[in-house]
């Protein structure tokens, strides 16, 4: 170890990392390959399959010239796949419209909707997963966690409903539906967005109260925890100065696994309170068959999930003292 | 320290009879499974029959109502128990099957197929299950056996990779080498010494999977393509009810609350059941 200088331990991290990257790069070829296979398990011509049968012969040529049909597998696949590096994602069926330009609407929306709903959900749930891990098997501690309990056991659709009844509908103090033009302000679009943001929170904070109380309690169990105790320092101090730092590599884990979680929670928030973003985009492609624009979605969001993933991989692996320091 | 041990001990002892919370919860579940199987004696109306107006209030011959068709709400709740849990249970069976079956055969059968599998399992538990399934169903349209299929095929790469890992630690001890030197074939150390050995936390998997499948579907429904109408089934209930949610009518809500209850309930009685077998993991809610 001495021998080797103190860089070593950057290079395992790198290696470690480099590792990982590869692994993620090499899923997200997959996903590309299942997402652009998925035409073919359409029944039938797919052409036909996807303007319907009464689609006028032109416009079946027309299709087919678009989507290279004619061509065999790989290089429909190369085309495909250098159109979407070029950000050219071929144009709607049902609309005509660019679906790049679709997407350059409905992101935005989702990733502020996204942004809200983590800015509200990190910190409460690592305030209240202190909390409970300083007063573990106590009133403050059973009580979040049933909370946490319900909240995890709640679908989304009915939390949503329920806040809608209550803050919209009840007391009117919000919209119940989020109405949110390209030109709205910040505030107002913030004011929009409030309840599906909560919702959101509601849905992913349990999971990340749990596993922050459950990192630090077991941390609160070390020798070295132990011996700060002994020395007679406040459990505050413990907490915050001792055993949090050595928390922050599982606890920062655990939010990027919970932002994967958030960005595909949209769907069903966005459905309820029908936000412009892009998981309304994707339930409304769905339902009118919308193919195309169904590939597109469904990449932005695998791409986004697996990233998101592949960082909180990457995290553990360079938080973990015994990736960085093998014996 | 010792203090907290001690008291941590004392409460242990204690978990042997079962807390209030998990008791409900078990009341619950019976209640539900109890619907779900006399579904037709209890319901008072057929699940697709249309028996007044659209909208009708809850009065003493509709309990809750009637929905935008003008059928009887509290019996398509009912019946909806017997639909919604029948298709859960049938695809978390199908998914122990195709991802316990996978892993015991991983955990068995030697090098080049464990990789195989194994980095299968890896791809499909890296993409966002319901991004996919909407995506598969999209194409593959939602009958039933589509529907199944699908959820029970995304969803084995978690039970895949518990019952492979529960299977090489088994199949690692001196018994199941005594076996093989015996001359006894793979498929009977399979099942005569590994799949004894593993059952009881795979059950407590089952537990796990159940919820989330049960959840998973409950939300394909009410994005339109989980079990289609005029069936009963309580995610898709929300979705066609959900315009009365806007003129504050509580009962639109009813079915998505049947679901809450239920998911909460098997949480309660799993939370305390890996309490008991402390080492289990503690993702109850997630993925």
């Amino acid at each position: 170890m001495r021998v080797q200088g103190k860089w070593a331990f950057l290079q395992r991290g790198l290696r470690a990392t480099a590792q990982r990257a590869l692994l993620g790069l090499a899923t997200l070829f997959v996903v590309s390959l299942i997402i652009f296979l998925a035409v073919s398990l359409l029944p039938g011509d797919t052409a036909e399959a996807l303007l319907g049968h009464d689609a006028t012969p032109e416009a079946l040529a027309a299709l087919r010239q678009q989507l290279l049909l004619d061509a065999p597998v790989q290089v429909r696949y190369l085309h495909w796949i250098a159109g979407v590096l070029h950000g050219n994602l071929g144009t709607s069926l049902s609309s005509g419209r660019q679906i790049a330009d679709l997407l350059s609407q409905r992101l935005p929306n989702t990733l502020f909707l996204a942004s809200l709903a983590a800015a509200l959900a990190v910190p409460l749930s690592l305030w209240l997963g202190i909390v409970s891990a300083l007063h573990r098997n106590r009133l403050a501690d059973r009580l979040i966690s049933g909370v946490a309990l319900v909240s995890t056991s709640f679908p989304e659709f009915f939390v949503a409903y329920l806040l809608i009844m209550v803050f919209a509908l009840k007391l009117a103090w919000f919209p119940p539906l989020s109405i949110i033009q390209p030109d709205t302000g910040l505030l107002d679009r913030t004011y929009q967005t409030l309840l599906p943001a909560v919702t959101l929170t509601l849905a992913t904070a349990a999971h990340m109260i749990r596993m922050t109380r459950a990192s630090i309690v077991s941390l609160l169990s070390s020798p070295y925890i132990e011996m700060a105790r002994l020395k007679g320092l406040p459990a505050r101090r413990v907490i915050l100065r001792h055993a949090l730092p050595n928390a922050l590599g599982p606890i920062a884990n655990i939010v990027a696994l919970n932002l994967a979680y958030l960005v595909v929670g949209v769907v069903v928030v966005e459905t309820v309170f029908s936000y412009p973003g892009l998981g309304q985009l994707f339930i409304d492609s769905v339902a009118k068959r919308d193919i195309p624009v169904v590939q597109a979605v469904c990449l932005i969001f695998a791409s986004t999930y697996i990233l998101l993933n592949l960082t909180a991989d990457v995290i553990a692996a360079v938080t973990n003292p015994r990736v960085l320091h093998p014996r | 320290m010792l203090l907290v041990l001690s008291r941590a001990a004392r409460r242990s002892k204690h978990t042997r009879h079962i807390p209030r919370s998990a008791a409900i919860g078990l009341a619950v579940i019976a209640l539900y499974l109890a619907l779900a199987l006399f579904a037709p004696l209890i319901a008072p109306y057929h699940e697709m029959a249309i028996v007044a107006r659209p909208y009708e209030p809850p009065s003493l011959r509709f309990w809750l109502g009637t929905d935008t068709l003008g059928r009887d709400m509290l019996s398509r709740i009912i019946f909806g128990a017997r639909n919604t849990l029948g298709i859960a249970l049938l695809t978390t069976l199908l998914s122990f099957l195709l991802g316990g079956g996978a892993g015991l055969l991983a955990a068995t059968a030697g090098r080049w197929i464990d990789q195989a599998l194994s980095r299968a399992a890896d791809v499909l538990i890296a993409l966002p299950k319901l991004i996919f399934a909407l995506m598969i169903l999209a194409m593959l349209g939602t009958s039933v056996t589509t529907l199944i299929t699908t959820i029970a095929v995304l969803d084995s790469p978690r039970v895949f990779r518990l019952s492979r890992a529960l299977a090489v630690n088994v199949s690692a001890m001196d018994f199941v080498d005594v076996a093989r030197l015996r001359g006894e074939s793979a498929f009977w150390i399979v099942r005569k010494e590994v799949l004894p050995n593993i059952l009881t936390p795979l059950l407590g998997e089952f537990g796990v999977r159940f919820v989330f499948v049960f959840s998973f579907m409950a939300a394909l429904g009410f994005l339109g393509l989980g079990l289609q109408p005029p069936t009963a089934d309580w995610g898709s209930m929300v979705k066609e009810n959900a315009t009365l949610v806007s003129f504050g009518n509580v009962i639109a809500i009813v079915p998505a609350a049947a679901i809450a209850i239920l998911a909460l309930a098997v949480n309660t009685v799993l939370d305390w059941a890996m309490n008991l077998s402390a080492g289990l993991t503690d993702e109850t809610g997630m993925s």
